[in-house]
């Protein structure tokens, strides 16, 4: 995929909607893109997205890699129909609700509804509530709706999205939008995906965009016991630099893909994915994870006999806001170091996978 | 109505020229209309109806919007800004703007979540920890793209919703320019003088320059005005109400109302159906404040179109009140006549 190619695929994966546990949308839209460079292609009984691809082995024991990434997003869910039409609502995944206020939002009742956050006015705040910050309770969405319309369209549980489309930057070869988080970890495989297309590779490879992460890594449970992958990469978002942020919290966008290190990843994996990097000319950055950083493989590394996993991450501003931020370039060079490890990988390095 | 496209315009105090360019464009061709500008930016436009009129009769709308101001670049490339007229931060916390004359996208990130500690969660953000982010790796290469002075606008897109709502920002006070234009382009016997003032955010100042010029005998600023019925609030607390047209002033931090105009304004609702309501409220000014002490004083009230969340990237209005304003300022323009 060419540059422009990796920008409309990141710009249509932001605007898609799949907030956790409602990912068809997303699935459709990834589906059409890993449909080209697979050869099958399926949804689990959880919601994971699965594209496979057989590799060549000639004739040796077959063995599979499993690249997966998350496919859903934060938002949030209506929990009240209020009096004047309004609706109370709660988040779905780790929001932060000072964000909120004067956010344009997309309520999913029976169609598709435009609102917007409000919050009691900043004239009528006594002193001690301007100093106290948002909770979902002081918040609401408003449709413009009486009670009786908002009634007719609106069930308690809907879903709620940000409209918060994409915007490319003109500075640093960047952009910014909603969901970026994960949406470009599932870019990044479609983009390795694009990469093996004409490409040789021992490894038979899944491509998982797993459901749930975002409220306890749930889909990539069910996605590793069912597809028994012989090894597995994550591919995520980690955060980026931004004010008030020093390292080793973050890390540089622009500064490539980042490997991590700790007890969740196989040292033989990430020492691979190292070296692929190095011998590719890969700029890569490091992060050390002493616990689990809340990715897909903390799950994935206790599956089953347990799989051996690395996680990739793109480096990503201002994660779980409207207006999150990545560098096309980390994005673009995190797909191709996938695609570079999956075709460095050979029969004896998984057989070694066991004793190191 | 004008409304959808003057909302999308960037105006901020101090740089209302896109705004001002857009209404010229629409009064082209409308040959009952002649226009000028002032040195402050204001755009005076008369209508000259068949009627000569026994008054002058000035009405004011302002172009100018709330938003921010570039104060400083970073080494990081980020930008230090500090907000033009009445900005509650907590409302710039993860939106999107637009900076410069050239609409270079920019966004206002914090800290994510997870990378704050527990106390840090309970305060609000403060505007000193905010920063415009457009991209740039560095100060040089966010130098290429904004300088300081530099005003970003909020970048939400106006759109109908709801049961005849719009949501877009500016509407403070695009709605009352887009009032005016709907006066301005009828054909009618009509004459009177309407002036798109500037800088009415940062303390009013067009408007003072505009009836200095214009020397009016009355005056009525059409306005934007907050409206809170919404959760939360108390009835008596909301200023306005949407839906119930538009809203009349007594009195402000800038005026009080001449009770004949109030009366006039009253009596042509009355006369025409048209709804109208009560500004419950005293607090915040308009141009009419302005107006009203302009060279030996002039008669001056408030005409405004209820509005929620005001002074945020998303506001909210009913076309209905669009209207009704609309209707309910002619109704007075004719009995004055």
């Amino acid at each position: 995929m060419n540059a422009e190619e990796i920008k409309e695929l990141i710009m249509e994966l932001s605007r898609t909607v799949g907030i956790s546990g409602s990912e068809d949308e997303a699935a459709a839209a990834v589906s059409g893109y890993l449909e080209r460079y697979t050869s099958q292609i399926w949804r689990d009984r959880l919601g994971n997205l699965i594209a496979f691809k057989g590799g060549q082995n000639d004739g040796a024991e077959p063995f599979s890699l499993a690249l997966v990434a998350h496919l859903d997003e934060i938002g949030a869910m209506v929990t009240r129909i209020e009096e004047g039409g309004a609706l109370r609502f709660t988040g779905v995944g780790g929001i932060d609700p000072r964000i909120l206020p004067g956010q344009p939002v997309q309520v999913h009742g029976k169609t598709v509804l435009k609102g917007v956050i409000g919050a009691k006015a900043p004239h009528l705040l006594t002193v001690k509530e301007r100093r106290e910050e948002l909770k979902f309770e002081d918040l609401f969405i408003d449709l413009g709706l009486s009670r009786e319309q908002a009634e007719m369209q609106v069930r308690i549980g809907d879903l709620v999205s940000f409209d918060a489309p994409p915007v490319a930057m003109v500075a640093g070869n960047s952009l910014a939008g909603k969901s970026l988080d994960n949406r470009a970890g599932v870019a990044a495989l479609v983009i390795c995906a694009a990469e093996l297309a004409a490409v040789c590779h021992r490894a038979n490879l899944y491509f998982v965009a797993s459901v749930q992460e975002e409220v306890g890594l749930r889909g990539a449970i069910t996605a590793a016991y069912g597809l028994v992958p012989d090894l597995a990469v994550a591919i995520d978002v980690t955060h980026g630099e931004a004010p008030g942020l020093a390292p080793p919290d973050v890390f540089e966008l622009g500064g490539g893909p980042v490997i991590s290190v700790g007890p969740n990843y196989h040292p033989a994996l990430t020492r691979r994915l190292e070296e692929v990097a190095s011998a590719d000319r890969f700029a890569v950055q490091r992060e050390a994870d002493p616990a689990s950083p809340g990715t897909d493989a903390w799950v994935i590394q206790v599956s089953r006999e347990g799989i051996p996993c690395a996680l990739l991450s793109i480096p990503l501003r201002y994660m779980h806001t409207t207006v999150e931020m990545l560098n096309l370039d980390d994005l673009t060079n995190t797909g191709r170091l996938l695609a570079s490890f999956a075709r460095s990988l050979d029969r004896p390095f998984v057989e070694g996978l066991a004793c190191f | 109505m004008f409304l959808e496209k003057l909302s999308n315009l960037p105006g901020v105090s101090g740089d209302e020229g896109a705004v001002r360019e857009a209404i010229i464009e629409i009064l082209q061709g409308h040959p009952q209309l002649e226009w000028r500008t002032d040195t402050t930016g204001n755009l005076l436009v008369r209508k000259n109806g068949s009627s000569s009129p026994s008054r002058r009769v000035m009405l004011a709308a302002h172009m100018d919007e709330v938003g921010l101001i570039i104060v400083s670049i970073e080494k990081s490339g980020h930008l230090k800004f500090k907000s033009v007229g009445g900005i509650d931060s907590r409302v710039l916390v993860s939106k999107r703007v637009r900076v410069g004359r050239e609409g270079i996208p920019g966004v206002i990130g914090v800290k994510a979540i997870h990378l704050q500690k527990p106390d840090e969660r309970k305060k609000p953000f403060k505007e000193d920890q905010l920063y415009i982010d457009i991209g740039a790796k560095n100060k040089e290469e966010a130098e290429k793209h904004v300088s300081i002075g530099s005003y970003a606008a909020f970048d939400t897109e106006c759109l109908s919703f709801g049961e005849g709502c719009f949501r877009g920002k500016a509407f403070d006070d695009r709605a009352g320019c887009a009032v005016l234009l709907e006066l301005l382009r009828e054909k009618n016997s009509l004459s009177f003088d309407a002036a798109f003032t500037v800088q009415e955010e940062v303390g009013l100042r067009g408007a003072r320059v505009a009836s200095y010029t214009l020397r009016p005998q009355l005056a009525l600023a059409v306005e934007a005005t907050a409206a809170a019925d919404t959760p939360d609030t108390k009835k008596e607390q909301s200023a306005a109400v949407l839906g119930k047209g538009p809203a009349l002033s007594f009195m402000d931090r800038t005026l009080i109302v001449d009770r004949g105009i109030l009366q006039s304004l009253i009596e042509a609702g009355e006369r025409t159906q048209v709804p109208f309501q009560f500004r419950r409220a005293t607090a915040g000014g308009t141009d009419a404040g302005a107006i009203a002490l302009s060279r030996e004083g002039v008669k001056a009230g408030v005409v405004a179109v209820p509005c929620r969340y005001i002074h945020s990237p998303c506001s909210v209005l009913k076309e209905s009140d669009l209207q009704d304003t609309v209707s309910l300022v002619r109704a007075w323009l004719e009995a004055i006549a």
